[in-house]
């Protein structure tokens, strides 16, 4: 059987942050595993400049932030298998990977790791109306896929659901794309994401309709396809208002409605979860280390809880480092050190009125860590 | 009309990439070399990539990045292949997949 | 009507978050309007300007301020800010116009000597507008910056132009 020292699962920001850490603090053997076609995860479709401070790249589009870690993981020597899937543990941290190959086949894979970080992101999630399942609905990410990644339109016409930061920055990168934003549509009555994403919206003259769901979804395109959206006013109580229907013809429905952590290798180990509604569902306790309650399996990015990609990125460093340490790498001062220096970056992330929900909640799932297993 | 994205601020321009066929349904299909198959399919307006297994309802791209299950389609014979996330390669033969497509049927 | 329930910044707003230009600086020439009224934490802004004319500081969660007399209206700071939420206001550009540069990154690329539909902060047409200047170097990272002149009387209104 195949061993490593550090097994990563998920070449998104934390993943490749954990393993650039991980092998410039002198692991030696890091392996990197993603089922995409290529690394880098969500952020190679993030072509908008990012927030924050120098320090996290700031003012830098996400797209060149993640060719930079490719190369810089690349030049390090991170061994990375894509198309490949981790498809679960055995005791002892024998992974199974169904690891893609080069002529297009699939082969089953048993490796046993000293370490395991596990950062397989989040996933979208969806909304139930009259008519969701039709073919031209999708996530809001599956859309900025298309056009950011493959550069294909995913429709025409586009009816935007959810007004968080995914909403608006998709709408906007939909209409750079060429694609027609017919109305952005949000239960809350508020507009979820930063004020100046709404902003571009706004000048783009396309209407934000807060209060406002998705009543029905008609499929009457080619092959079924979305063919009009109807959207209601809602009360207080999030119930439609009758009557206050407005129908607009559309090719295409996105879900921007958050994400929930991607936890089904976490939940494979023996590892204690805790349910976090700011943080989008069951997450993996941790502490300041990212280890979890199993020794020597660590967590990163929005597998933790759903944040955004600087955090996964800092998350990711912790990882890296704290996996060094305990391979013998770095001594357990010079691990502490670094740790301190990313904690307190990640503490500038979750600052403000956007931040602070999230500097709660990351306290809450690691308050409830129990301390890990002998 | 799905098009193409072929001249963008941020991304350039995207005038003559290498092209190469694959056979959908039976009907040949331009692909861009090395992009997925779902991408060449949604550029030629092809939307519904399988059927469901109860009541035949049609699916398509839902996640793009291998998580759903809903562009699952035949590929080369085999069922259940996230388009998604596998890459068009010459000759590729490509089929809409009802039910289980064939493969691991539950009776 | 607070720019979270309807998608865009009232006036009212920016003057509370004493972003507002005086007019005596608007009299000398061209200045960067910051419209960021939201504690986020983001302040590349800053760190572009070379003449300290944007205050953040710490928190990086505080709202940047314009040092009027320090900005000198280059323009660097425009490309930079993720939300693309600066301009730069000319009011003095002649007696009869004023210009507005701003961000704009869709396809196709205004041209100089084009007119164009200016609209306001909803995407409502204002009036007709002359691209006097498009800017995109490689320092401004593929964020083109498109100046507008349009009558004077809608310099505070105007912030950028009708997509084609």
């Amino acid at each position: 059987m195949l061993n490593k020292q550090l097994l990563i699962v998920g070449a998104g920001p934390a993943g490749l942050a954990a393993a650039i850490e991980a092998k410039k603090n002198g692991v030696k053997d890091v392996l990197l595993v993603d089922l995409n076609m290529k690394a880098g995860g969500q952020l190679m479709k993030q072509i908008h400049k990012f927030f924050g401070s120098k320090e996290h790249r700031a003012g830098v589009r996400g797209i060149d932030t993640g060719a930079a870690m490719l190369k810089e993981a690349e030049e390090l020597g991170v061994e990375v298998w894509l198309k490949s899937t981790c498809v679960g543990f055995f005791d002892d941290k024998v992974a199974c990977i169904e690891k893609g190959m080069e002529d297009g086949s699939k082969k089953i894979i048993y490796l046993k790791a000293e370490t395991i970080i596990i950062a397989t992101g989040g996933q979208e999630n969806v909304v139930r109306f009259k008519g969701w399942t039709t073919p031209g609905v999708m996530g809001a990410g599956a859309a900025q896929t298309m056009i950011n990644v493959n550069k294909v339109q995913p429709g025409q016409n586009i009816v935007m659901l959810g007004t968080g930061n995914v909403g608006l920055i998709v709408s906007y990168q939909l209409m750079q794309a060429g694609c027609n934003v017919v109305c952005l549509v949000e239960a809350a009555p508020g507009i979820g994401g930063y004020g100046v994403h709404a902003s571009k919206i706004s000048r783009a003259g396309v209407p934000i309709y807060t209060k406002h769901t998705i009543k029905e979804v008609k499929g009457n395109g080619p092959n079924g396809r979305v063919s009009e959206v109807t959207i209601v006013e809602i009360d207080p109580k999030f119930n439609p208002i009758e009557g206050t229907e407005k129908t607009f013809a559309a090719d295409t429905v996105t879900l921007a409605a958050g994400l929930k952590p991607v936890s089904e290798l976490v939940k494979l180990q023996d590892i204690e979860l805790v349910f976090n509604g700011p943080f989008g569902g069951w997450v993996p306790t941790h502490n300041e280390k990212m280890e979890t309650t199993c020794p020597g399996i660590y967590v990163a990015g929005d597998t933790t809880g759903v944040e955004e990609a600087n955090t996964a990125l800092e998350e990711g460093k912790v990882a890296g480092v704290s996996a060094a340490e305990a391979l013998g790498a770095i001594s357990a001062a010079e691990a502490d050190k670094q740790r301190a220096e990313i904690w307190a970056r990640l503490d500038g992330l979750r600052m403000g009125p956007f931040g602070e929900k999230r500097a709660i909640a990351k306290k809450e799932v690691m308050a409830k860590f129990p301390g890990v297993r002998a | 009309m799905c098009m193409r994205v072929t001249d963008h601020v941020i991304l350039g321009q995207d005038l003559n990439p290498k092209m190469i066929e694959i056979t959908v349904d039976g009907q040949k299909v331009p692909a861009k070399e090395g992009e997925p198959i779902l991408a060449a399919l949604l550029a030629q307006d092809i939307m519904v990539n399988r059927y469901t297994v109860k009541r035949n309802e049609p699916r398509g791209l839902f996640c793009g990045i291998g998580q759903c299950t809903d562009c699952a389609m035949i590929v080369n014979g085999k069922a259940n292949v996230r388009t998604c996330i596998t890459p068009a390669v010459e000759g590729m033969i490509v089929e809409t997949q009802y039910g289980y497509g064939g493969a691991n049927d539950v009776k | 009507m607070s720019i979270k329930e309807v998608g865009y910044i009232s006036m009212q707003e920016l003057i509370d978050a004493k972003q507002n230009i005086s007019d005596a600086r608007y009299a000398k020439g061209p200045v960067a309007v910051v419209e960021c009224v939201q504690e986020i934490p983001c302040n590349p802004c800053e760190a572009a300007c070379k003449f300290g004319a944007i205050k953040i500081g710490e928190p990086i969660t505080n709202l940047p301020k314009i040092q009027e007399d320090n900005c000198t209206g280059c323009g660097v700071c425009v490309a930079q800010c993720p939300g693309l939420a600066i301009v730069i206001v000319n009011k003095a550009y002649s007696d009869t116009e004023a210009t507005i540069a701003f961000p704009y990154e869709y396809i196709p690329t205004p041209k100089e000597g084009e007119e164009w539909e200016a609209v306001n902060r909803q995407g409502v047409v204002q009036c007709k507008g002359k691209i006097v200047k498009v800017m995109n170097p490689k320092a401004f990272d593929r964020t083109p910056v498109v100046t507008v002149a349009v009558p004077k009387e809608f310099a505070d209104e105007v912030r950028s132009i009708k997509r084609k």
